[in-house]
């Protein structure tokens, strides 16, 4: 079974044109897969703890100067989650649904979807590069440290206590880090591809590439396309458990629980700044990641 | 890309002996059959190995496709009822001239004799780097090699281009369009009806069909209301040669004039896009008005607003406009212009 399509040019020579649509299925059971064994993971072998109060984890003293509400996402970076969603989305449902059988006029609905993820990804890299912390979302040597510990006591060896997570778990940084190729995978390719097709942006020149080229530009954006597929279902699906409804709310309200924060954050790797007086009548503090 | 020329593939030839035979086996091998009508396109596509289907249904012996019948509004004409049957229907005759004309001019005396209307109205497209195999978007690729600036176009669409430049080829389809007709489909969930212009897609729907028809879907009828019958109707085809070849556009209209003006109309073309286009916006710029050259040469100049031609194709905006004037006016009124 090959999971690319090959077609022969008009010149005699073999290339391809994109990728199986069966890996559309098998992204789908990926997903589906994960789902299953994560959830039988937790429920069987780690069922997640439950809220321990905040004086248990920190200091009372420094545990009072944390504001009941810990500001985590600023409104920016909420918009763009949010607005890179509903383009994801829409990309996805109008990539494959025609490959289900459901036909409509996708590709003028594609291009524009593709667009707005595409401003919004450069508006990403702006707003993480120059106004919040950058390395927040990057594993680093602690990440790695702990992920050794973790690993050493899942396979019972001893190993010290991992610490708290920074403001992102480790599995989040590295969730990032494959939707963030993916996404660039097929944006790019996505670009190069509007030359392909009837837009307001560019005059059609199927001639940009050669062939192979093409083709080979086809399977990546399908490859990363059918990938995308996984990654979201995954997304999804850690958004809406119930231990992880605190994360899924604070993207949508901007903020967390004083005690889920202690619980699962390290006040000394994802430290609360100080806040101001009307803030702090609310209950609100600032953010050094926002 | 085909390299065997008129050596057929190995198939399953099924030969079922009714509709509901023959759908069975369309539903039951869906993708893999192949459904041969006339097989004037199917013997193209088969002996150039381009389309190498599992099964191929034959529907040539079911009887119950064939012939014209008479209903209480209007006529219903088999899928497999040829083209020279139709040409020769006396009720047809008398009251669809319209579709007379239009299947008149398909092809050649011998094509009309195997073809059938069900499959002039479902063949597929004859853009010849489709047909020769390559792999183009309609073929389920990433290119269309007509839409280049060296692509040889000159038959292509001017509207409704969608990466796919290819037209629709029938003679057929904007006849019915004009008459209204429905076509009668039969699948594993039942029998539906559709209106003649939405049996046709164009390739922003879906790039590698010219109809809504799916796996396991089988065209039986066509229905052609008496809401129409008698009017004034109009077909005229353009062509390289007019020996037999198919549309570089063709026309057709209906219309009931009421003292001179126009009381209702339906037009429709063909060949200028990925589907039959009916002109709605013409139908409603002209309705009210008389049945003149000048409301001709209105309907045309309408009828060709946001024409996009390719590199060696624009001739068919004014192709276009001339058999719309035509088709309003009447040819004897409406003179050529270029």
């Amino acid at each position: 079974m090959d999971f690319i399509t090959w077609a022969t040019s008009p010149w005699g020579r073999s290339v391809p044109i994109h990728i199986a649509w069966y890996l559309m299925w098998l992204a789908v059971i990926a997903g589906l897969c994960f789902m299953i064994v994560h959830a039988l993971y937790v429920i069987i072998v780690a069922p997640p703890k439950k809220f321990a109060k905040f004086a248990e984890n920190a200091a009372p003293a420094k545990a009072e100067a944390i504001p009941e509400r810990v500001p985590r996402h600023s409104l920016a970076a909420r918009a763009f989650h949010w607005i890179m969603a509903a383009s994801m989305l829409t990309l996805l449902i109008t990539a494959f649904l025609p490959k289900m059988g459901v036909h409509f006029n996708w590709v003028l609905y594609h291009w524009i979807a593709g667009c707005v993820l595409t401003v919004s990804i450069v508006f990403h890299m702006i707003h993480a590069s120059f106004y919040m912390d950058f390395w927040s979302i990057w594993p680093d040597k602690t990440d790695m440290r702990d992920a050794t510990r973790r690993l050493l006591r899942f396979f019972g060896k001893p190993a010290p206590r991992p610490s708290r997570f920074a403001k992102y778990p480790l599995e989040n940084k590295f969730y990032h880090g494959v939707i963030m190729l993916a996404a660039l995978a097929v944006t790019v390719t996505g670009l190069f591809m509007m030359k392909r097709v009837e837009t307001i942006f560019f005059t059609r020149n199927p001639y940009l590439f050669s062939d192979m080229t093409w083709g080979l530009m086809y399977v990546l954006h399908g490859l990363a396309g059918v990938g995308l597929i996984a990654l979201v279902m995954v997304h999804v699906y850690m958004g809406v458990r119930p231990e992880k409804l605190p994360i899924t709310k604070s993207m949508i309200f901007g903020w967390m629980s004083r005690d889920f924060y202690l619980e699962e954050h390290d006040p000394e790797r994802w430290a609360v700044k100080d806040s101001s007086p009307s803030q702090e009548k609310r209950g609100y503090a600032a953010s050094d990641a926002d | 890309m085909a390299v065997i020329r008129d050596v057929m593939p190995a198939f399953d030839l099924l030969q079922p002996g009714s509709a509901a035979d023959a759908q069975k086996l369309l539903d039951q091998y869906r993708e893999d059959a192949w459904v041969m009508a006339g097989g004037l396109d199917s013997f193209d596509w088969l002996k150039d190995r381009i389309k190498k289907p599992k099964v191929l249904v034959d529907l040539s012996g079911i009887d119950e496709l064939k012939g014209i019948r008479q209903t209480g509004d209007g006529i219903e004409i088999g899928a497999m009822t040829t083209l020279t049957e139709i040409e020769n229907h006396p009720v047809v005759k008398k009251d669809y001239g319209v579709l007379l004309q239009a299947v008149g001019l398909v092809a050649s005396p011998q094509i009309r004799n195997q073809g059938t209307l069900g499959g002039n109205v479902s063949q597929d497209a004859r853009c010849w780097y489709y047909r020769d195999g390559w792999p183009c978007y309609r073929a389920g690729g990433n290119i269309c090699y007509a839409d280049t600036p060296v692509g040889r176009n000159r038959e292509h669409a001017i509207f409704g281009a969608d990466r796919c430049v290819a037209v629709n080829p029938s003679d057929s389809a904007p006849a019915l369009i004009a008459l209204d007709a429905k076509f009668v489909i039969r699948s594993s969930k039942g029998e539906r009806v559709v209106d003649a212009e939405d049996y046709f897609i164009g390739p922003d729907v879906d790039i590698t069909h010219l109809t809504i028809l799916q796996p396991g879907d089988l065209l039986t009828a066509i229905r052609i209301p008496g809401a129409w019958a008698g009017a004034k109707f109009y077909f005229e085809k353009v062509r390289d040669r007019n020996v037999w070849d198919f549309p570089l556009m063709n026309v057709a209209s209906a219309m009931v004039i009421s003292g001179g003006n126009i009381e209702r109309i339906r037009l429709a073309v063909n060949a200028a896009a990925p589907r039959p286009m009916r002109l709605k916006s013409v139908e409603d710029a002209v309705r009210g008005k008389p049945a003149n050259a000048a409301t001709g040469e209105m309907a045309g100049k309408l009828a060709v607003q946001g024409a996009v031609p390719l590199q060696f194709n624009a001739y068919k905006i004014p192709l276009m406009r001339n058999l719309v004037k035509r088709a309003i006016g009447g040819a004897q009124e409406a003179t050529w212009t270029s």
